[in-house]
């Protein structure tokens, strides 16, 4: 059994950008924390700021004010080689628009991150890719694979690399019932076998139902 | 890590061999070009300097003749006895080949010949020459003596006892003397021993290094024209594949590589590549090198005296100079890209931003560096002085010039969209306006090589007329004849004039005048002169104050050198000052020349007596017998004023043909960028031609707009081309020329040649785009619909 750590804490994040009509407000002061071994779905309208959430809970982006750890660290702290390391060692993102690598091979990019971080488990990569259906595509390159099949290949890097927290924006967006099934068994395996924390961005009901928790980003709040 | 993203990085350049080979090959192409001209360079240098070391030139000082004259036993032996410690030298030429005796007890140099072991052995063999085994082949049986190999000689010089060197050109006198470096402290002055001999200083030895470094330097200057035109590919290429791995660069930092680490890797993977990249250009360059050399050595042994290997050794200095240029080159080209990463925010779009987002503000820019750089070229034009200067101007010309061209290729095409009656003319346009950011670079390449084309087709075709006009007004003379001995001359001088020739004498003295090393000739001032000299400025009696002995003729190298025009006068001597009558053109001569009446050179040189003549006579050939039979003369001592003249005219057309070769394989770099620009921009045009393709036009008619698109881009390049090259070819002639030569050329216009290099460049278009066409006429529609079935 793993011991539940705290993973990722929010304290009064608030974020905006520049649109069109003036600065738009997409978090307001979010308070927000998950655990390790905690699996939770975020919900909210098109456009309300859900993955900008993701990409400040990853690192990606900045927060305009409040504090961001990921296990531990403050990121706002952190330089952007630091942050860059705790991406690599503990953090993966499963995109909404998969950012594989289209010159290496289905095989190569599911390994890609697990390399970047040195802890390659060849039994793992073996065992995902039959959980995810992709043996036969292992020596294919992304071109040759249809969006499902790519966005199968995106959440098996994520998992391969075995992260403390892994964030996952709409990842059953482009499968069909049966397959988007298939994929957050995975996910949430991994999470059991790991004690890794998940963080889901989706529309689905049905797949938030399967999480611990579920919350919903409305108007730059968290209900 | 790294080897996990270096993995990643070069995974794009397995994906895309075709831009991996454009990177490759056009890296290749342009080092192969500079390092082969860099060798050639590196060769002539070395021949200078293995031939100024085995010559003792500007080593020890050197008594010398009179110009065309001769040093006799007697002079020799009166300076040994008076004191002086002299070795004797004795110089000549047999079939083409310099060959030299020396004394080897007297001698301070060897002239390339190593010393003997064991050291009581004598330095030369009995009876034999020493050459250079490049030298012995084809010339063996030309020597009545044996010859021995040895490679330390200096390629196109034989070698040997003075003894053996005299036998061998039937003579007896010396051609020079060289002053030991130990003499004893008390000796007579040498005038006093012997009047008519002059001491030529070490520091004053003509050396051959310096005469050659315009000819060096113009050959640099075109190398460099075809490494930059070479480089555009290389720059092409890492822009492409740069732009088409943004959302690579944007993956790895999102999964946590470091940007510092990711532009560091980048530069690695550049750097290997340019060094794969390099090498293949440097195995490359010594083959175009080994293949110019031999034109070049003929050019610079016609030029000027110069003798260079025909076979290229590997040297160090080109080498790395060729891989030192090509690594800077390659990171110089990605340094705009890395830039544009490094400021890459990592949730970026990963849509190609400078082909499409940017192309507004990059034509901007483009056209403001144009500008400046034009002004540069103006301001350089005005105020700039030196040859330096002078190709900075043509650097500054060619590159505003370059630049401007998309700025100016713009609004033709709105144009042409703005008159196009159908739907497919108006898309057509359109869509080549679009293809300009991404062609720009091929297109630059393209403009840089016809230009380059025009400029040097101008510059040779306007010297080749003028040179030949020059020729016929100069060799008016029909022979030429050279003498040994005084009584030769005295018989030429009496007996001719009874035979009905005209005899003019040619006398000639090494000087300095205001300032600068000048040949002063002495000629006897007639019709022949009168009639065929054409001056670039005169007075309108100047022979008849040459005649006077009040003026002179000055050859333009002269006059540009020492700042002296029509009017003005300058010091012969101490207490002889003279006028310039007028400036003379003296097309293919790098020295300053000045010439006065015979009478006149008596007065200053009195002891210098004419050892060549020319000769006018209505029968050459029977004059040539008589000479031969009547007067004792060798057949080798006349020369025919024809044979003269196309030797001269070899000697031109041998020069240019190194040019000309360097500009076509420029041009031919230029159509290889295109080629490599337009097929790995086919993939991307795969789904701006989707569309068109959905809305009923045949891949058939797709592809053959797109051959149709080069023929408008090349048509339009070659419209700028024309008045680039023009004003490239009016600075070669009317500044660098100037700088380098001393004279300065008429420009003329050649149309026919401008119409055949367009229509060579079109065609050169056209077969690169043949290809890409072909790819796109052959492309599956399962590849187009695939564009919509990937849109999300």
């Amino acid at each position: 059994m793993v011991q539940a750590s705290r993973v990722l804490t929010f304290r009064n994040i608030s974020k905006s950008y520049a649109g069109e009509s003036g600065q738009v407000q997409v978090l307001r002061g979010v308070d927000f924390d998950l655990s390790s071994g905690e699996t939770l779905a975020l919900t909210g309208e098109s456009g309300s700021g859900k993955s900008t959430f993701l990409h400040i809970a990853g690192g990606l982006d900045a927060a305009d004010s409040g504090l961001v750890e990921v296990t531990g660290c403050d990121l706002s702290t952190l330089s952007d080689v630091q942050r860059a390391h705790v991406r690599r060692e503990n953090v993966a993102v499963v995109f909404q628009q998969f950012n594989l690598i289209p010159s290496l091979t289905v095989g190569d990019n599911i390994a890609f991150q697990a390399r970047l971080a040195g802890r390659v488990d060849d039994a793992l990569l073996i065992d995902l890719a039959e959980r995810l259906n992709l043996v036969n595509q292992l020596r294919k390159y992304p071109e040759d694979l249809s969006g499902g099949q790519q966005q199968r290949v995106a959440i098996a890097r994520a998992i391969a690399a075995r992260p403390k927290l892994l964030l996952a924006d709409e990842p059953t967006g482009n499968l069909d019932e049966a397959t988007a099934q298939r994929v957050l068994d995975a996910l949430l395996a991994l999470v059991t076998d790991t004690g890794a924390a998940l963080l889901l961005v989706t529309h689905s009901p049905a797949i938030a139902a399967r999480m611990d928790r579920h919350v919903h980003l409305s108007r730059g709040l968290l209900k | 890590m790294n080897r996990a993203c270096l993995k990643a990085l070069f995974s794009h350049w397995r994906r895309n061999p075709l831009q991996l080979f454009a990177f490759l090959a056009g890296l290749a192409l342009a080092t192969a070009l500079w390092s082969g001209v860099q060798a050639i360079n590196s060769e002539a240098r070395a021949s200078y300097a293995a031939a100024a070391a085995t010559l003792a030139e500007g080593q020890f000082d050197q008594i010398i003749p009179p110009s065309g004259g001769t040093i006799s036993q007697d002079d020799f032996v009166a300076l040994r006895r008076a004191g002086w410690l002299v070795s004797p030298v004795s110089e000549g030429e047999v079939s083409g080949v310099r060959i030299i005796g020396f004394d080897p007890l007297s001698s301070p140099v060897n002239f390339g010949i190593d010393k003997p072991e064991p050291e009581e052995q004598n330095l030369l063999e009995e009876g034999v020459l020493y050459a250079n085994p490049e030298t012995m082949r084809g010339v063996e049986d030309s020597f009545d003596v044996p010859l021995r190999a040895n490679s330390n000689i200096v390629v196109g010089m034989t070698v040997g006892d003075i003894s053996v060197v005299q036998q061998v050109l039937g003579r007896t006198d010396l051609t020079r003397l060289i002053v030991l470096p130990e003499q004893p402290l008390r000796r007579p002055k040498l005038h006093d021993v012997t009047p008519h001999l002059d001491l030529q200083e070490a520091s004053q030895t003509a050396d051959i290094g310096e005469l050659t470094d315009s000819f060096h330097l113009n050959l640099k200057a075109f190398g460099l024209l075809s490494f930059a035109v070479g480089l555009f590919i290389v720059y092409s290429t890492i822009g492409l594949a740069f732009e088409q791995r943004r959302g690579i660069v944007r993956t790895l930092r999102a999964l946590g590589v470091p940007l510092p680490r990711l532009i560091s890797l980048m530069i690695v993977e550049v750097f290997l590549l340019a060094l794969v990249g390099a090498s293949l250009g440097l195995a490359l360059g010594y083959f175009v090198a080994a293949a110019l050399l031999p034109d070049v050595a003929m050019t610079l042994r016609g030029l000027y005296g110069a003798q260079v290997s025909g076979v290229l050794k590997f040297r160090a200095s080109w080498w790395v100079s060729g891989m030192g240029i090509a690594v800077l080159g390659s990171l110089a080209a990605a340094t705009v890209q890395l830039r544009q990463i490094a400021a890459m925010p990592i949730l970026a779009s990963v849509r190609p931003r400078a082909w499409q987002m940017h192309a507004g503000r990059a034509l901007r820019v483009k056209a403001s560096a144009a500008l400046i750089l034009m002004i540069g070229a103006v301001a350089l034009g005005l105020f700039g002085s030196g040859l330096i200067a002078g190709f900075a101007l043509l650097a500054c010309f060619l590159i505003g010039a370059a630049l401007a061209l998309p700025v100016l290729i713009h609004p033709f095409l709105v144009f042409a969209q703005n008159h196009a009656r159908t739907a497919v003319a108006c898309w057509f346009w359109a869509d080549t306006r679009q293809q300009i950011p991404k062609l720009s670079l091929a297109l630059m390449a393209l403009l840089l090589a016809i230009s380059a084309n025009v400029g040097v087709v101008t510059m040779v075709s306007s010297f080749r007329l003028t040179f030949v006009a020059f020729l016929d007004q100069r060799l008016a003379p029909e022979l030429y004849v050279k003498v040994l001995e005084a009584t030769q001359a005295v018989a030429i001088e009496t007996q001719l004039p009874e035979l009905g020739a005209t005899v003019l004498p040619l006398l000639s003295h090494d000087t300095e005048v205001a300032g600068q090393p000048t040949r002063l000739f002495g000629v006897r001032v007639g019709p022949t002169y009168r009639e065929n000299w054409v001056f670039l400025e005169g007075l309108p009696d100047a022979w008849d104050r040459v005649r006077d002995g009040t003026a002179a003729v000055a050859n333009e190298q002269l006059a540009r050198r020492a700042g002296l025009w029509v009017g003005d006068s300058v010091m012969l001597t101490q207490d002889h000052r003279i006028t310039i009558a007028a400036v003379v053109a003296d097309y293919g001569n790098p020295l300053g020349q000045l010439v006065v009446d015979e009478a006149l050179f008596h007065t200053l040189h009195p002891q210098i007596e004419a050892r060549q003549f020319g000769v006018r006579t209505d029968d050459p050939a029977a004059l040539r017998r008589i000479l031969i039979s009547d007067l004792g003369l060798a057949d080798s001592a006349i020369t025919n004023q024809s044979a003269l003249k196309d030797i001269s005219l070899q000697v031109f057309d041998r020069t240019f043909t190194v040019t000309s070769a360097l500009n076509v394989l420029t041009l031919a770099v230029a159509g290889f960028a295109m080629l490599m620009s337009l097929l790995t921009l086919t993939d991307l045009r795969v789904p701006q031609l989707a569309p068109v393709w959905a809305l009923g036009m045949t891949r058939r008619r797709i592809g053959q707009l797109e051959l149709m698109r080069t023929v408008v881009f090349a048509a339009l390049v070659c419209l700028f081309a024309l008045p680039v090259g023009l004003g490239l070819a009016w600075v070669l002639l009317t500044i660098v020329n100037v700088e380098a030569f001393g004279w300065r050329l008429p420009m003329f216009l050649f149309p026919l040649d401008y119409l055949r290099l367009f229509v060579l460049a079109i065609l050169a278009a056209i077969a690169a785009a043949f290809w890409p066409a072909v790819r796109l006429m052959c492309l599956p529609p399962a590849q187009l619909l695939k564009v919509f079935a990937n849109e999300r």
